[in-house]
């Protein structure tokens, strides 16, 4: 276990200085160094100040030295200067956090308690009505665009409500903020749901077929207790693994949700500073994702491992 | 793996001599729903090589008196701020779509196969490296991955095709890779290496060949992820440039506001990016079912 643990620590260390040298190298094949850009981005005109800027990003060092300055200060958790706002980025970024970790939770939750019981429910009953009904639904769930979904559910509210969720101010009860946020959270964790549900089934089908399934049913079980004693039981350790390739996938969904709703999340934050052309923090913040995404599967790995006792660690 | 795919293929190759119309109806009895996925992407495909005779406006024609004009009369889907039309705009892009989608999925494509073929059939050190680039790829998400490489080209056709084809690459080379490793000790690979044919030669022409049928699977799925990342960077203001008409950028140029102006502006082009995909969905899974029953998602 320990060997497994220390090698699969070091594969995602490598990983991620692979990641860092690739967005390194990525923002720096941008036509133009950074410091023009960001010269005419943030408006600033005399050459003087360009100058000044090229030595305060470092420019005009090594490439190498500026690949160790950057990963230094990202270490000691310096995020980098937002030329927009004039303030240094880990303070635009912190507030940030929580919002989009509750989005994220909620959206994670609404999958999870959606896409495992519908999933199980379609395996339960393959080739029935009910199993191809819920097979084009997830279906038909994983081809909207959650963007597209986040803007039909506004106008649902339009419709219906005559008001739309505002998130630019935060509610003061902590009930008050979730309740808002599941709006939005429903829209990034559909898409996710369907995913979870389609992995759900293909899990629990591949138990259903195991021999001690068939041994139960031989034996007398019940339907209900092969069901959800033997074959739910063992098919739960598959879908923890779901959480993990669902990290990566709600990203993507968190991102175009933040933008439709306008929350002021980290997320947004994103794609608000490529659009400034702010490379020092798109620099940053795409790092953050990766390492956040690479632990949230390490840790899925180290769960699995943890409760699976079949999994062996040699080889 | 082999086995079932040659079956399916034996299958179909038994139909195909029994008449195109009676495997048309036999394809259309197994697997309903992959037939109705395949009509829907057939009609978008017709929808993007008839544009130009479907439609009465040119898609970037500005007309002020059109201005966010309802859905009937000259304008069936109505007309955006610009009064440009909306159907024009929506059967043109699908044309974007299409291309985008079909043009990343394939340099994916040949990308994956290229790396997936190379390291798992020679192995060693090679396969060490590609396997942990791909790890990397992997470890960022689809849409940030497109993002990032879509600001550092900037924005063209051109640019946002290479920019959804990279992320693709790790899954089809890692299945390529996988279905290689098991082809390799394959007795019809071993006769080849018996007879004295060279490696690259046996790689290229026996194990190539056999992972057409996973390929084919991985890729119709794929294509259904490039058209929704080519909408959502579009949608974000990073994919396809003016005056291309996008589904995603419509979508953007719209968004929250019209969301009470003028909601025809937001349901058409969702509605044309969820329809693509849904279709390619469907016959993604059906084709899975027919070439594959093992490879699943």
């Amino acid at each position: 276990m320990a060997t497994y643990l220390i090698r699969r620590l070091l594969l995602m260390v490598l990983t991620l200085f692979g990641i860092s040298v690739l967005i390194f190298v990525l923002l720096r094949i941008v036509p133009g160094n950074i410091a023009d850009i960001l010269f005419d981005a943030a408006g600033m005109v005399s050459a003087a100040e360009k100058l000044k800027l090229e030595a305060e990003l470092g420019l005009d060092k090594p490439i190498v030295v500026q690949y160790v300055d950057w990963i230094g200060g990202l270490a000691r958790g310096d995020f980098g200067y937002t030329y927009v706002s004039e303030r240094p980025a880990l303070e635009e970024i912190l507030p940030r956090i929580p919002v989009t970790a509750k989005l994220a939770a909620l959206a994670v939750m609404f999958s999870v308690l959606l896409g495992v019981p519908l999933g199980v429910v379609s395996a339960v009953r393959q080739n029935t009505a009910l199993d191809y009904v819920l097979r084009v639904a997830s279906l038909s769930g994983l081809s909207l665009p959650s963007f597209w979904l986040g803007l039909l559910i506004l106008m649902a509210f339009v419709q219906y409500a005559g008001w739309i969720p505002i998130y630019t101010e935060k509610p003061a009860r902590l009930w008050d903020e979730l309740a808002l946020l599941s709006i939005p959270a429903a829209a990034a964790g559909l898409r996710s749901s369907a995913l979870v549900m389609r992995l759900t089934r293909s899990s629990m089908l591949e138990v259903l077929r195991q021999d001690y399934v068939r041994t139960a049913r031989a034996k007398g079980a019940s339907p209900a207790a092969v069901n959800y004693d033997h074959a739910l039981r063992n098919a739960m350790l598959p879908i923890i693994t779901i959480i993990g390739i669902e990290a990566a996938f709600l990203v993507g969904g968190l991102i175009v949700t933040e933008t439709v709703f306008n929350i002021p999340g980290v997320a947004r934050f994103l794609v608000e500073a490529i659009r400034w052309r702010d490379y020092p923090v798109v620099q940053n913040l795409v790092m953050f994702i990766a390492i956040i995404v690479v632990s949230v599967n390490f840790l899925v790995d180290m769960a699995y491992a943890v409760l699976d006792p079949r999994i062996r660690y040699e080889e | 793996m082999a086995v079932a795919h040659e079956g399916g293929a034996f299958d179909l190759a038994r139909n195909r001599a029994a008449g195109l119309s009676s495997s048309l109806a036999h394809f259309l009895r197994r697997y309903p729903l992959g037939a109705a996925g395949a009509a829907i992407v057939l009609a978008i495909v017709l929808m993007a090589l008839l544009a130009d005779w479907i439609t009465v406006f040119d898609p970037t024609a500005t007309d002020a008196h059109a201005s966010l004009a309802r859905p009937g009369g000259a304008h069936p889907l109505g007309a955006d701020f610009m009064g440009r039309d909306m159907w024009s705009r929506i059967a043109f892009g699908a044309r974007i779509s299409l291309a985008v989608g079909v043009g990343a999925t394939s340099l994916g494509c040949i990308i994956g196969v290229s790396i997936g073929l190379l390291s798992g059939y020679f192995g060693g050190w090679l396969d060490l490296l590609a396997q942990r680039f791909m790890d990397m790829l992997q470890a960022l998400p689809l849409l940030v991955m497109a993002l990032v490489m879509s600001a550092a080209l900037g924005p063209s056709l051109e640019n946002v095709i290479l920019a959804i084809s990279i992320p693709l690459v790790p899954t089809v080379a890692r299945v390529i890779r996988s279905n290689t490793l098991m082809l390799r000790e394959m007795p019809f690979v071993e006769a080849a290496r018996a007879v004295g044919m060279n490696e690259i030669s046996i790689a290229l022409r026996h194990v190539l060949p056999n992972t057409l049928a996973p390929l084919i699977v991985l890729a119709t799925a794929q294509l259904g992820s490039a058209i929704l990342v080519e909408a959502a960077l579009s949608f974000l203001g990073l994919g396809i440039p003016e005056p291309y008409p996008s589904w995603g950028r419509m979508l953007s140029e719209s968004a929250a506001e019209y969301v009470r102006t003028a909601p025809w502006l937001v349901i058409y082009p969702g509605l044309a990016i969820s329809l693509a995909v849904f279709g390619t969905n469907l016959l993604g899974d059906a084709l899975r079912d027919i070439f594959d029953p093992r490879l699943r998602l």
